[in-house]
């Protein structure tokens, strides 16, 4: 009985210290913006707003916010489109090699938005007259993100059943209104998560807009997150945790609505 | 409304597989028809290839006056119900039944009414806002169906209609159906794989088996008269007594009894010719006592249909079953008589009737 109870203790404390673990940085994350002079301690605050009064005065930080919502957004509704349309292809062509192009794809993906293919990519962008450019960004992004969609979202494809295609062909119905009428209605938990993960991975890459985007007005956060250095050449802790703050909580409002909306699932479709 | 006929119609898949062979077939306007074989037998290819959901490999494929092998599935004019029913389940009873209007270009106002008029014809006027995943399964066949009758399509295919539905909605269903079907007088083709479906709705019947139409009729003749041993074993939901033979002057000799020459293959089988005797176990008179004409052996089994029994016989070491009334089923072991009713006792040569 004994054993049983400082077992059971024992395994409390280990949580506990794990949580902690875990907890700490963010409730630094939640206090340090609201507190006057923030160290690297987690303070009780004295609840000031003069930190958020101070962001606001800085002429990028704001503006690269927007920035960032515009790459990611940019990218997922790229990534969605291609994505489901090559998954839905994929999933309903017979094409001899079509499961090692897709492995492949995936294989190779890595590379593109890797270190491996910087020079490559920069030279590219340059000749292609698409650096400094959002838009060229926002494709690249894409092209690295989209053979991991293309895998995911097949998987779903190939779980919807052909009866609903093939019952709405024999009404009459179009290749292109069976995927808008049937196709995508079925698969959206899919595109949802697809965009919510695509939006995830453009919010945080640090790299690809720091490389390829040399003007500060069109930076997204992450890379302004990198210049918020006080004079002195001190990381300013309390610009950088009043931005990591407004930062991190479109990504969580963004999650929350989605998985409300549509719920999580990494697999397909339909119930049967 | 239009018939249905196939000219020569194949099939082959990549890889070999002749689905369907040079199959000749007309279904003429308003009839209730149905494809039955086993599985694997090219029935639900050749309902698709109706459809155009398969390219024919060769042969035609004409609906009405139009010849559509090479045509759409969209712009044949027909409508097709799955076995899954494939409702949408994004939408609501009243637009999956509206979808087909919604393709045609129909406006909203007038889609709505067809389908409120199509559902309530059908029983589903409380349904009607309902997704098809709150709905059992009766309910999504009935709007499958709602569907299909809103298109006013030339022909309907059904495939497996009932193969969702449990064992006793099932004999409901079949009779909704086949009345349906009779009071729209659209041509329908249905596939199953259940003969007692095909004889219990059919007007005309199709059995088919590896890609041949074996034998085309009424549910009648199909019954009573199997072109050939394929059908006659598959036909019946007792099977059919198959019993090798020798033909011995003007009877025949079966499982070391002498039995009569049936009915409709007298004067027409050549002495000491092999033959496969066949008959009913309904078509059997059974009696305790020895009778002229009669399988006689060991009674080893007695199966309970309900308000008949079957009773399996050991004639010489073959199999003869036999339907035997309720009441007067003997007990395993009792000695048996099994006697064939001679006009409904049939003979094989080759495997095709005589």
């Amino acid at each position: 009985m004994t054993r049983f109870v400082l077992g059971r203790i024992g395994f409390y404390t280990l949580i506990a210290v794990l949580l902690a673990f875990f907890t700490v940085p963010l409730l630094w994350l939640v206090t340090a913006p609201f507190t006057s002079d923030p160290t690297y301690e987690v303070r009780v605050p004295d609840f000031t707003w003069d930190n958020f009064a101070a962001l606001l005065e800085h002429p990028y930080a704001l503006p690269s916010l927007w920035n960032s919502v515009v790459l990611s957004a940019g990218t997922a509704v790229l990534v969605v489109i291609f994505a489901a349309l090559a998954a839905y292809a994929l999933s309903r062509v017979r094409l001899p090699g079509r499961d090692a192009l897709l492995y492949a794809l995936l294989l190779l993906s890595s590379i593109i938005t890797g270190t491996a293919a910087m020079v490559p990519l920069f030279q590219l962008a340059v000749e292609l007259n698409l650096i400094d450019s959002q838009f060229g960004l926002i494709l690249i992004l894409t092209g690295g993100l989209l053979p991991a969609a293309i895998f995911m979202l097949k998987d779903f494809m190939d779980s919807t059943p052909k009866s609903y295609e093939e019952s709405a062909r024999v009404f009459g119905a179009s290749p292109l209104q069976i995927v808008r009428d049937v196709v995508v209605p079925l698969v959206r938990p899919g595109l949802a998560t697809i965009a919510v993960w695509a939006v995830a991975n453009v919010w945080g890459n640090f790299l690809m807009p720091y490389l390829l985007l040399s003007d500060v007005e069109k930076q997204p956060a992450a890379v302004i997150t990198y210049t918020l250095y006080t004079e002195g050449g001190q990381a300013n802790l309390s610009m950088l945790s009043t931005f990591g703050l407004l930062y991190s909580i479109p990504v969580v409002l963004m999650y929350l609505f989605v998985s409300k909306k549509y719920g999580f699932r990494f697999h397909g479709g339909i119930k049967r | 409304m239009a018939a249905i006929e196939l000219r020569g119609l194949t099939k082959v898949y990549p890889g070999g597989v002749r689905a369907l062979d040079a199959l000749d077939l007309v279904i003429p306007d308003g009839e209730f028809f149905a494809l039955l074989g086993p599985s694997g037998c090219g029935k639900t290819t050749l309902l698709r290839t109706i459809a155009g959901l398969e390219t024919a490999t060769g042969g035609a494929v004409v609906i009405g006056d139009r010849d559509v092998t090479g045509v759409q599935p969209g712009a044949r004019d027909v409508a097709m119900v799955f076995q899954d029913y494939a409702l949408f389940p994004h939408m609501d009873v009243t637009d999956n039944i509206a979808y087909p209007l919604r393709i045609k270009k129909v406006s909203k106002n007038d889609r709505r009414d067809k389908a409120a008029e199509v559902g309530a014809r059908l029983g589903l006027e409380h349904l009607m806002d309902r997704r098809p995943g709150q709905l059992s399964g009766g309910q999504q066949q009935r709007v499958a169906l709602a569907r299909v009758m809103a298109t006013q399509a030339q022909a309907f295919l059904f495939d497996e209609p009932l193969s969702n539905l449990d064992a006793r909605l099932r004999l409901e269903a079949r009779t909704f159906l086949k009345k349906l079907q009779r009071e729209l007088g659209v041509t329908t083709v249905f596939v199953t794989h259940d003969q007692a479906e095909a004889l219990a709705m059919a007007d005309r019947m199709a059995v088919m088996e590896s890609g041949h139409i074996r034998q085309i009729g009424t549910p009648a003749e199909v019954f009573q008269r199997p072109a050939n041993t394929f059908v006659a074993g598959f036909i019946g939901s007792t099977p059919m007594n198959l019993l090798d033979g020798v033909v011995r002057g003007d009877t025949l000799e079966v499982a070391g009894c002498k039995v009569a020459v049936p009915a409709a293959a007298e004067g027409r089988l050549s002495d000491g010719g092999k033959i496969v005797y066949g008959v009913r176990p309904e078509y059997m008179t059974y009696s305790a006592e020895p009778a002229d004409g009669a399988l006689g052996g060991k009674v080893s089994i007695v199966e309970n249909l309900g308000a008949s029994h079957l009773v399996t016989l050991d004639v010489n070491d073959v199999n003869v079953q036999a339907v035997v009334p309720e009441g007067s089923e003997p007990a395993v072991g009792d000695d048996g008589y099994a006697l064939p009713r001679r006009d409904r006792a049939l003979v094989y040569l080759d495997g095709e009737l005589v």
